[in-house]
């Protein structure tokens, strides 16, 4: 019985760890700017790209390091661009600015690739195969959950123990008030999607070294999957959204093992209504009454 | 004032009218460029571009018409193909060639249909491509025949028991996936059944299922980027079974994610590169020199000059095309597709063609190859007919 349901945990708990770092990605902007940020899977999936154009004429050691990066300044940007002439604006401005900026995205990547698939740079050490008791996988399914909670507790560490980790929290606390406090908003919000872009970067390497085709469209599954995630564990709440996206990885797998392959996915969303309906802020979230 | 504006509008509208009137007659490719299906869909229109530079004239009533191709990309999706096919009509095409994937075919015919349009098929296999539509003719052999040769493929290798795994709502791999099915089971196979969501990456579920059935061959029909995934995830999982496919697996980005990897994979297709036939290896010589001289054809082949039987279908439809627009002294679609059914071409690579009442090609041969994982090329293993299944 073990046998047969290791693999099946191991691959939940590999896509688990890649869902996180997407969920948390979506969950800090939520606490922040109680936007949801409908790009953020585009992003992700252009760190897809940034790694195969770039591994193709630098060495790898170059280019993770620079994919980072230029995720992270694909991220800054689109804040800048997309949602900083919004601040004042009612927030379902925001909401379409962020949906036209995720289509925006989307077609940019269909122009510069030309819609086809492209096979992504196989990273060393991590592609290799290893033997699990009796199941074989690669590296990178062990890697992806620790790196996951390491790049988790980190983060949590530096908004609970650092000067601008407080920045952060007192926004989102509230956001007018901190202003007259003297803490600059802009640039609190721009580490928000700093760090955003940077974990969904490093998402994006976990995810592509297991699942190695980047289409323009590759992020919309996994970035909705992390909404969810997001969703489930309650927005706003970091280890909610890592906690939200273990449970959705490994029960999706785990329905796939028990033969309803076609629902999988209808699972996951249905997982989603059901939390709505019993916990309207999911696990761990904030229990303020508020309009929307 | 207003009635100058709409004067000269409509004088506007029949500029286009005069630029017309030199002898031209249209071709629609409708194909995908991008998408599931991009790869093999551009594969296809380098065919029929091939075969558009070496014939790029028809004679039509002792007037010589210059053909010009129209291409549409239907990005491989059913809802995007009708607005594809639509283009394709109001730009006044005479026939239509394709397209790679039944189901952007059948989503297309309908507006064909409506428009008294001919279409041609080059590579679509499922059946309701032709039955649900009376302007759609194909050149390729079908579903139901290529299931068959699999499922006997498949058992010859000494497989019991089958997984089947398709996509959710695909028109060609469900069909495919059934068709195999029957065959499978008529032969006293076992088949166990399961369909993937679109967008679906993580297959690592659906391999170990077929290792706990027990399964000693896996079939799974369906768009190559789906497949690059299951064929990487198989090799990881260090399966021991073959995986076997249809038309669509035939295509370098299989033989990109097999290569260097220890896993078997099988395809049949309408085509191999090294057919002993006149008309067939000079296609292949003369594609091969094309793809060579033209170096954005070579990277829309996948970067290589392997010729992909897509490639050959795409050349044998254009010239099928032109039999037709001959055959019905017309440049006028209504009357080529009357004379579509009485065409028959036998100077084609793929095997002569001429059609059933349904409008089916009479073609009863397909090839089954193999994926080198060493040098990366597709290896010939045996062709399968009708007659001998």
């Amino acid at each position: 019985m073990f046998d047969r349901i290791l693999p099946y945990i191991l691959a939940g708990i590999s896509v688990g760890g890649q869902y996180a770092l997407i969920a948390v990605g979506y969950t800090m902007v939520y606490g922040i700017l109680r936007l949801i940020n409908f790009a953020h899977g585009d992003i992700f999936t252009a760190a897809g790209f940034f790694m195969v154009y770039l591994t193709a004429s630098l060495p790898m050691q170059i280019s993770i390091p620079l994919v980072i990066v230029l995720t992270v300044a694909l991220g800054f940007t689109l804040e800048r661009v997309a949602y900083k002439p919004l601040r004042t604006a009612p927030r379902m401005s925001v909401m379409i600015s962020a949906i036209g900026a995720s289509y925006l995205l989307q077609n940019l990547m269909w122009y510069v690739t030309g819609g086809l698939a492209k096979q992504y740079p196989v990273l060393p050490w991590l592609s290799d195969n290893v033997q699990i008791f009796t199941a074989s996988t690669k590296v990178v399914t062990i890697v992806t959950p620790i790196l996951t909670i390491g790049l988790v507790i980190a983060l949590v560490m530096l908004i609970k123990h650092t000067k601008i980790g407080m920045a952060m929290r007192a926004v989102s606390h509230d956001f007018e008030t901190s202003q007259l406090m003297g803490i600059r908003i802009n640039s609190v919000i721009s580490m928000t999607f700093v760090i955003g872009s940077g974990l969904a970067a490093v998402g994006s390497m976990l995810y592509f070294t297991n699942y190695s085709t980047v289409t323009p469209t590759v992020g919309a599954m996994p970035g909705l999957k992390a909404f969810v995630a997001a969703v489930f564990g309650g927005i706003g709440s970091i280890p909610g959204a890592v906690i939200g996206a273990f449970v959705i990885g490994i029960s999706e797998n785990l329905i796939k093992a028990a033969g309803y392959t076609a629902f999988s996915d209808a699972f996951t969303f249905a997982l989603l209504i059901v939390v709505l309906l019993f916990k309207p802020t999911g696990l761990f979230g904030e229990k303020t009454a508020e309009k929307v | 004032m207003k009635k100058v504006i709409a004067l000269v509008l409509a004088l506007m509208l029949m500029v286009p009218a005069f630029a017309m009137a030199e002898d031209i007659v249209k071709i629609g490719v409708f194909e995908p460029s991008s998408g599931d299906n991009g790869a093999g869909g551009k594969q296809e229109v380098l065919g029929v571009e091939y075969a558009h530079s070496l014939k790029p004239t028809v004679t039509v009533g002792g007037v010589e018409y210059t053909v010009q191709l129209v291409n549409v990309d239907n990005q491989s999706d059913s809802s995007k193909a009708v607005t594809a096919a639509q283009e394709l009509v109001s730009a006044g095409v005479s026939v239509v060639l394709g397209s790679y994937g039944s189901g952007a075919s059948m989503a297309g015919g309908d507006v064909f249909a409506a428009a008294e349009v001919p279409a041609i098929g080059l590579s679509c296999t499922n059946p309701s491509v032709t039955t649900l539509c009376d302007y759609y003719w194909r050149i390729c052999f079908l579903d139901p025949f290529q299931g068959s040769v699999m499922a006997n493929f498949a058992n010859s290798l000494g497989a019991k028991k089958a997984y089947v795994l398709t996509m959710l709502g695909e028109d060609y791999g469900n069909g495919l996936g059934h068709f195999f099915t029957d065959a499978f089971k008529g032969l006293g196979g076992e088949v166990v059944s399961e369909t993937f969501p679109e967008g679906t990456s993580d297959f690592t579920a659906y391999i170990n299922n077929a290792i706990n059935a027990g399964c000693d061959a896996v079939f799974a029909p369906c768009a190559t980027t789906y497949a690059s995934l299951i064929i990487d995830q198989a090799a990881s999982l260090n399966v021991t079974f073959p995986l076997l496919a249809g038309d669509t697996w035939e295509s370098s980005v299989i033989l990109d994610a097999a290569k260097g990897k220890n896993i078997e994979v099988y395809v049949s297709t309408f085509f191999d590169e090294n057919d002993d036939g006149a008309a067939a290896a000079e296609f292949v010589s003369g594609f091969k020199a094309w793809l060579n001289d033209n170096a954005d054809k070579k990277t829309n082949n996948g970067g290589n000059d392997i010729v992909a039987a897509v490639s050959a279908l795409g050349f044998d439809g254009y010239n099928v095309a032109l039999a037709a627009i001959e055959a019905a002294g017309s440049i006028d679609a209504k009357a080529i597709a009357e004379a579509l059914p009485t065409v028959v071409y036998d100077g084609a690579v793929t095997g002569s063609i001429s059609f059933d009442e349904i409008g089916d090609a009479n073609k009863d041969m397909a090839y089954v190859k193999k994926a080198n994982t060493e040098t990366g090329a597709f290896d010939f293993v045996k062709t399968q007919t009708v007659a001998g299944l």
